[in-house]
């Protein structure tokens, strides 16, 4: 197990490595010029270029990445004199838009995004696992069938309809402050607060996501049930209950794990929809904000980077939940 | 003849389709008692394992339509596992009576260890924590041969290949001692070399414990082996029933002439062909009427008034213990037996 984690470990250090790397050299060579876009309206040749020389981007790009790389470690440092500034370790780079380090506006947008993903991530696996066990219990009952009509609606809405109905809703009684909505409440602060400000985005999203889990969770019991190591345990004298508990659901759950895990990184990402709609400071809002108006290039490299680095690393914690769970997985 | 343990009559298990009702098993009579080793002998879809698996309780009974008994005579009284309800045969189940199955490799959790899931088995009856199911694993482990079961016992399924696997079937069957033991063709997925090992390895357990076997396979090279009496059944039906010499010399009816035709044997000469019985058996949903056998059968036409095609024959006793669901005569079967050269 400790060799196939070291092994696992050393892999994903690599892939980290090399998404960066590509996310790094797709901004170098993007027509877009930052040192330009950061110059505003009276802009001459020779500002720029001293914006560009200010920005470390004169440089070859392999230089640029290991001044990026080193800015993560060890922090970094822009300009000289009066205008200098300083953003500390870990540096991602300096938001001439936003007038901070990209660090920091991480740092504020994450938060929002992970308290975002995590409420609605439980939420839609409560929801999606206890309607999909229900419905395969019940096959072709009427609460199967009212499982399927809740997975259709689900999947046919998107959120940006789901989303904004929520909202109406939730204005129309009441539920909503519109002036305090998307104001970050932290959770250790004020709990209540905080859940209050993440109700309706966390029913927005787990109503698009719970809708699929419940049909595969509702796939995977039925196959399973009609596995022989099913039989085996009713020939044992199990009663129907403890086969449902600790043999069908522990076979047709592990399978959940791999899609909840990678769904989860995702949502870390942002989520660029549900996060506008209920004007929550997240990532999503950053990143969009930094695509669609800012031209924020730093921004934008941070954002995608975190994203894929979320995958990868969300993707070994489900690599080593999964060896944990199927004993197969352990030896091979 | 003791009691027997196990009482089956006029058993009836069908299915409702699309198409009509499916008659797996139709009117089955059986008995087995304790220390006997009953072989239900048939080819696919004749109805051995929906019969077994009837007696077991382990039908979804939304899905099957099961009439008959199925009685256990158990010290407590007897049970008919098929009125009593499904409580009282889950509590039977492991205890009273186990069951192996046919595939050793997916019968057993892939997650849990052999020690788990035959602690489990233990613990549903016993009163005792988990370090005591262990313990109790290993040895059945080392009953059903398993070397080293002390180290296997925390070992996944995978780990072990099919033999030792289908021995951890039957050492989990055992734990609990039961009185009946239904074995579902336990060594058609295995090796041959292995299958003669699991086989002794069943004769042996069945007198350590004094248990009442039901061995259903498709094998009469395995019945041989092991069986004391042999039902051979026929689409749904069981249409030979004897002692297993009498099965073997002098088989009354066409079906297991034709079975025993079928077998390859080392004492015959060099270069004769095997004997298939030619065409299929019939659709379980329209069986014709008459014989169910009637199409397959090349001496139907030895009886009178084309009978075989009107009269579904009984099971009767053409010679003690010795029952046969056949219209030829006594006569008529004994040159059926001569003539193919079923039996020297």
């Amino acid at each position: 197990m400790l060799k196939y984690l070291i092994r696992r470990l050393a892999a994903t250090a690599l892939v980290i490595t090399l998404v960066s790397m590509s996310v790094f050299v797709i901004f170098a060579y993007l027509p877009m010029d930052p040192a330009r876009l950061t110059c505003g309206k009276a802009c001459t040749p020779s500002i720029i270029e001293a914006n560009r020389h200010r920005l470390g981007l004169d440089v070859p790009v392999q230089v640029q990445y290991g001044r990026f790389v080193k800015g993560l470690v060890a922090g970094r440092h822009y300009g000289e004199g009066v205008a200098s500034f300083d953003c500390p370790a870990p540096a991602f780079g300096y938001s001439f838009n936003k007038h901070a380090c990209v660090s920091t506006l991480i740092a504020d947008a994450f938060p929002v995004t992970f308290s975002l993903a995590i409420g609605s991530f439980i939420l839609w696996l409560l929801i999606g696992v206890s309607l999909g066990v229900v419905a395969a219990k019940r096959q072709g009952k009427w609460q199967d069938k009212a499982s399927t009509a809740f997975v259709l609606v689900g999947i046919s809405l998107p959120t940006f309809i789901s989303g904004i109905l929520i909202l109406l809703l939730a204005l129309k009684f009441n539920l909503i402050d519109p002036i305090e909505m998307g104001r970050w409440v932290s959770p250790f602060t004020d709990p209540i607060g905080w859940a209050r400000n993440f109700i309706f985005p966390w029913i927005t999203l787990a109503l698009a996501f719970a809708a699929t889990y419940t049909r595969f969770t509702r796939s995977n019991v039925l196959e399973t049930s009609s596995e022989d190591y099913i039989r085996t345990a009713r020939a044992k004298g199990l009663s129907e209950k403890v086969i449902l508990r600790k043999h069908t659901l522990r076979a047709a759950l592990a399978p959940i794990i791999t899609i909840a895990g990678l769904d989860f990184a995702g949502l870390l990402g942002g989520a660029i929809i549900t996060e506008n709609i209920f004007n929550l400071p997240g990532l999503g809002r950053l990143s969009i904000r930094a695509v669609l108006v800012d031209y924020d290039l730093p921004v934008i490299l941070t954002t995608t980077l975190l994203a894929a680095v979320f995958v990868v690393v969300m993707n070994l914690v489900v690599d080593i939940l999964y060896a944990y769970i199927d004993p197969r997985v352990r030896v091979a | 003849m003791s009691q027997p343990f196990l009482e089956v009559k006029n058993l009836t298990v069908s299915f409702p389709t699309e198409d009509g009702l499916v008659r797996a098993s139709n009117d089955i009579s059986f008995t087995v008692a304790r220390g006997e080793t009953l072989a239900v002998v048939g080819e696919s879809g004749s109805g051995k394992s929906v019969t077994s698996l009837a007696v077991m309780g382990l039908h979804d009974r939304r899905s099957a339509q099961i009439s008959g008994q199925a009685i256990l005579n158990l010290e407590s009284g007897p049970i008919d596992t098929i009125s009593a309800s499904p409580d009282v045969v889950r509590k039977l189940r492991g205890k009273s009576m186990a069951m192996i199955f046919q595939d050793p490799m997916s019968a057993l959790h892939p997650y849990y260890t052999i020690g788990d899931q035959i602690s489990e088995a233990w613990r549903l009856y016993n009163d005792g924590d988990k370090k005591a199911g262990i313990k109790r694993a290993t040895e059945m482990l080392d009953l059903v041969g398993i070397p080293g079961a002390a180290k296997r016992v925390l070992e996944y399924p995978h780990q072990f290949s099919g033999g030792m696997r289908q021995r951890v079937m039957i050492a989990m069957a055992l734990v609990n001692n039961p009185s009946l033991l239904i074995a579902d063709e336990p060594t058609t997925a295995l090796d041959v070399t292995v299958q003669s090992q699991i086989l002794e390895l069943l004769k042996n357990m069945q007198k350590e414990f004094n248990m009442a076997v039901i061995l259903i396979t498709h094998d009469l090279g395995v019945v041989a082996e092991v069986a004391d009496r042999v039902s051979v059944m026929y689409a749904g039906k069981i249409v030979e029933q004897a002692g297993i010499d009498d099965i073997y010399y002098q088989p009354d009816h066409p079906y297991t002439i034709g079975l025993l035709n079928s077998i390859p044997r080392v004492d015959q000469l060099e270069g004769r062909r095997l004997i298939a019985i030619p065409g299929q058996p019939p659709s379980l949903i329209s069986l014709p009427a008459g014989c169910s056998f009637r199409s397959r059968c090349s001496f139907s036409s030895q009886v009178p008034n084309n009978l075989c095609a009107t009269a579904v024959p009984d099971l009767d006793q053409k010679i003690s213990g010795h029952f046969s669901r056949c219209h030829l005569t006594e006569d008529q079967l004994k040159k059926a037996r001569v003539s193919t050269g079923a039996v020297l």
